[in-house]
């Protein structure tokens, strides 16, 4: 696998698509990496430093553990402390702060909570413990949803009934428009996420370009790819010319990936679910359709949670709208670590704030 | 004798004698430990002693490359020849959880009396505790060890200056990955195994060369980054991307699961600063011993930049490798 990826870490490769975008760029230019996955590739990597000061790389909302509310995650606490539920998250997930603790404090509060690497880890709990109900907290965006709807799919098929998600799966198109619609949006273009696309296709994109006048670079996560990306966004701004391209075309379809996107579609519905830093987006995620909602948490039981308030001095919001960077914010490095995260972007492997903080400039 | 072990095993009664002597004797017995004292007396020629502790709770208990035996016994060994000791005596004990198989606690001791073997230490006192079920996950090991320093040379950070090179004496995360790759089931085009190996005589040689050490550590939990920065408090450090040996199916796993190989543990790596002019010499002793074969200069003490790990990415850019704070977790989209 990874002699097929070396062609695109060719450093004299990127060293020189970098030389040419330098060559090209004569204005500013704000470019929005959506994915949290690109955040930490241009940290990790330098990318930024390379492409010249014209151009200007800013991080979007495009990371799940980011943008879960801190109620969701006080609904998740209140699901834990039922007798009887066991409770299964990604790892990311449980260090981030709710209203009075994060999932890790509750563990050790002697909640069960338990740390899997797939849905299907959960469903393994499920068939072996009977006596327990285990609920798995279901984040994600396109890349994540069908394989949690083919794991509903085969609960429901198997009769699987101690097991159920608490969904707070997102899709993009409607956050995108709502940070690209800002009277004050300063974003020229975007770095679209590579793995989402592999199922959504490009058509996804076409809105941005035609109603909001922002051009569309789909991208691998080397850093050649995101400098191929990058240099035909450059192009294009150089010129004036808005338009949607393809940059990931060794794993990226037109069409992209119509089975599991038929398979969410069976399984889930769209829904307007509340965002860490931008409140309640109409349409922008999911909740099981009728058929499935045995195994929906918030069916399963009555949690009733009283709405969370977002820090005041915690900018995680305005960070994931691509408006400020993480040194902009003053807890930043200060009473906001990754061992005492105050916001989400501080958790996560792939938040913006623990890109930064993780991968420091000089 | 049973197939399992029970409270029995651990009452001090007529039970323990017998898993004493069936398992533990049987495998690790030498003039020392046979002699059955509360205390293991022990001969100390003239020199310094370096002391250590450890506890190993490896789950899962045998994994690609090794087993919670030959880790306590390596882990031990290691922590003693950075010093720049010699290992000479470990200690163990063992608090096995009721019920564990008697079968697996004999391959366990096997293990580590291979690795003592290996190792040249004898194993000279020892204890056995039996919890209830829930009460441990299996079995847990605490050692301590006893090496001793036959020169008169100081190794520490106190000695570490810039221009001093550093030296990995081998592929990066290959343990992180193996105990992964076991524990969640995760399946890559060829078995990754634990490099977890005694690096005492690799080690002697490199002090007995009479190169100009500075100072050495072994790259266990939290990985190079850890390692390095726990070194970088009076100094900087540079390291160059290009240079750090990661193997093949290791980069793909962390390519696969989003981590990155310099926060990975290691069982048997050890970082070595030494003074310039002798950095050839101890790279060739390291590639010419099987634990050190892929050894490799990664970088260097730098004036600037102190108390920071800077690292010069493939595309020449510096930034800065901070200590990692919570697990590692693959990446979710």
């Amino acid at each position: 696998m990874l002699k097929y990826l070396d062609e695109y870490r060719d450093a004299p490769l990127a060293l020189e698509i970098a030389e040419a975008i330098r060559g090209l760029s004569t204005k500013p230019f704000n470019i929005m990496e959506v994915c949290g996955g690109h955040t930490m590739a241009i940290r990790k990597n330098g990318i930024q430093k390379i492409v010249g000061e014209n151009i200007n790389l800013i991080s979007g909302p495009g990371c799940p553990v980011c943008v879960t509310s801190k109620v969701d995650i006080d609904k998740a606490i209140a699901i834990s402390q039922i007798e009887d539920v066991a409770l299964c998250t990604f790892g990311d997930m449980i260090y981030v702060p709710g209203t009075k603790m994060s999932l890790s404090e509750a563990k050790a509060r002697g909640r069960d909570i338990r740390t899997v690497y797939s849905v299907y880890d959960a469903i393994g709990f499920a068939k072996k413990e009977k006596e327990k109900k285990i609920i798995f907290i279901s984040i994600g965006f396109e890349t994540t949803t069908p394989t949690v709807s083919a794991a509903v799919k085969q609960c429901a098929r198997e009769g699987i009934s101690n097991f159920g998600i608490l969904t707070l799966n997102k899709t993009m198109p409607a956050a995108l428009r709502e940070v690209l619609s800002e009277e004050e949006s300063k974003i020229d273009a975007l770095l679209c996420p590579g793995h989402v696309s592999t199922i959504t296709g490009t058509g996804m994109y076409n809105f941005i370009v035609d109603e909001l006048g922002v051009s569309c670079c789909i991208s691998g996560f080397e850093p050649v790819d995101m400098l191929k990306a990058i240099y035909i966004l450059t192009e294009g701004h150089e010129v004036g010319e808005k338009k949607l391209a393809n940059a990931y075309e060794r794993a990226v379809k037109a069409e992209g990936n119509k089975k599991a996107r038929a398979m969410m579609e069976e399984v889930f519905r769209a829904a307007s679910v509340e965002w860490r830093g931008f409140g309640v987006i109409p349409g922008s995620g999911l909740e099981l359709k009728d058929d499935y909602a045995k195994f929906d948490a918030g069916k399963i039981f009555d949690i009733d949670v009283p709405p969370a308030e977002e820090t005041d001095r915690c900018m995680c919001g305005d960070i994931l709208r691509g408006k400020l960077k993480p040194i902009d914010c003053k807890l930043f490095k200060t009473a906001c670590t990754p061992e005492d995260p105050q916001g989400a972007c501080m958790v996560s492997s792939e938040g913006t704030c623990a890109a930064w903080y993780k991968y420091g400039e000089l | 004798m049973n197939s399992k072990v029970t409270i029995a095993h651990g009452s001090g009664g007529k039970m323990t004698r017998a898993l004493i002597k069936d398992v533990f004797f049987k495998y690790l017995g030498n003039d020392i430990l046979d002699r059955c004292d509360d205390s293991a007396v022990i001969e100390i020629d003239k020199g310094r002693i370096a002391v250590t502790t450890d506890s190993f709770v490896v789950k899962p208990i045998f994994f690609p490359g090794g087993d919670i035996g030959k880790l306590a016994i390596c882990g031990t060994v290691n922590d003693l020849a950075v010093s720049g000791a010699e290992p000479k005596y470990i200690t163990c004990g063992f608090i096995i959880e009721e019920g564990f198989p008697v079968t697996d606690l004999e391959v366990i001791v096997r293990s580590m009396a291979k690795w003592a073997c290996e190792a040249n230490v004898k194993i000279v006192a020892g204890d056995t505790k039996v919890v209830e079920i829930g009460e441990a996950d299996g079995i847990f090991i605490n050692t301590s060890g006893v090496g001793i320093l036959k020169h008169d040379r100081e190794l520490g950070v106190d000695k570490i200056s810039s221009g001093d090179k550093i030296i990995v004496s081998g592929t990066i995360g290959d343990h992180a990955i193996a105990i992964l790759s076991k524990r969640k089931g995760l399946r890559f085009e060829s078995t990754i195994e634990s490099d977890c190996a005694p690096l005492n005589k690799m080690l002697t040689e490199v002090i007995e060369s009479g190169a100009e050490v500075k100072f050495m550590r072994d790259v266990t939990r939290g990985g190079l980054a850890t390692t390095l920065n726990e070194v970088a408090e009076d100094v900087g450090i540079l390291i160059n991307e290009e240079s750090l040996p990661v193997s093949e199916p290791v980069r793909g796993a962390t390519e696969l699961l989003g981590l990155d190989p310099v926060y990975l543990a290691n069982e048997g790596k050890v970082i070595i600063l030494v003074k310039a002019s002798d950095e050839a010499k101890v790279l060739q002793i390291l590639k010419n011993n099987e634990y050190g074969a892929k050894a490799e200069t990664i970088g260097e003490v730098t004036e600037e930049n102190v108390g920071k790990v800077c690292l010069k990415t493939i595309l020449g850019v510096t930034r800065i490798i901070d200590m990692p704070t919570a697990e590692h977790l693959p990446r979710i989209c």
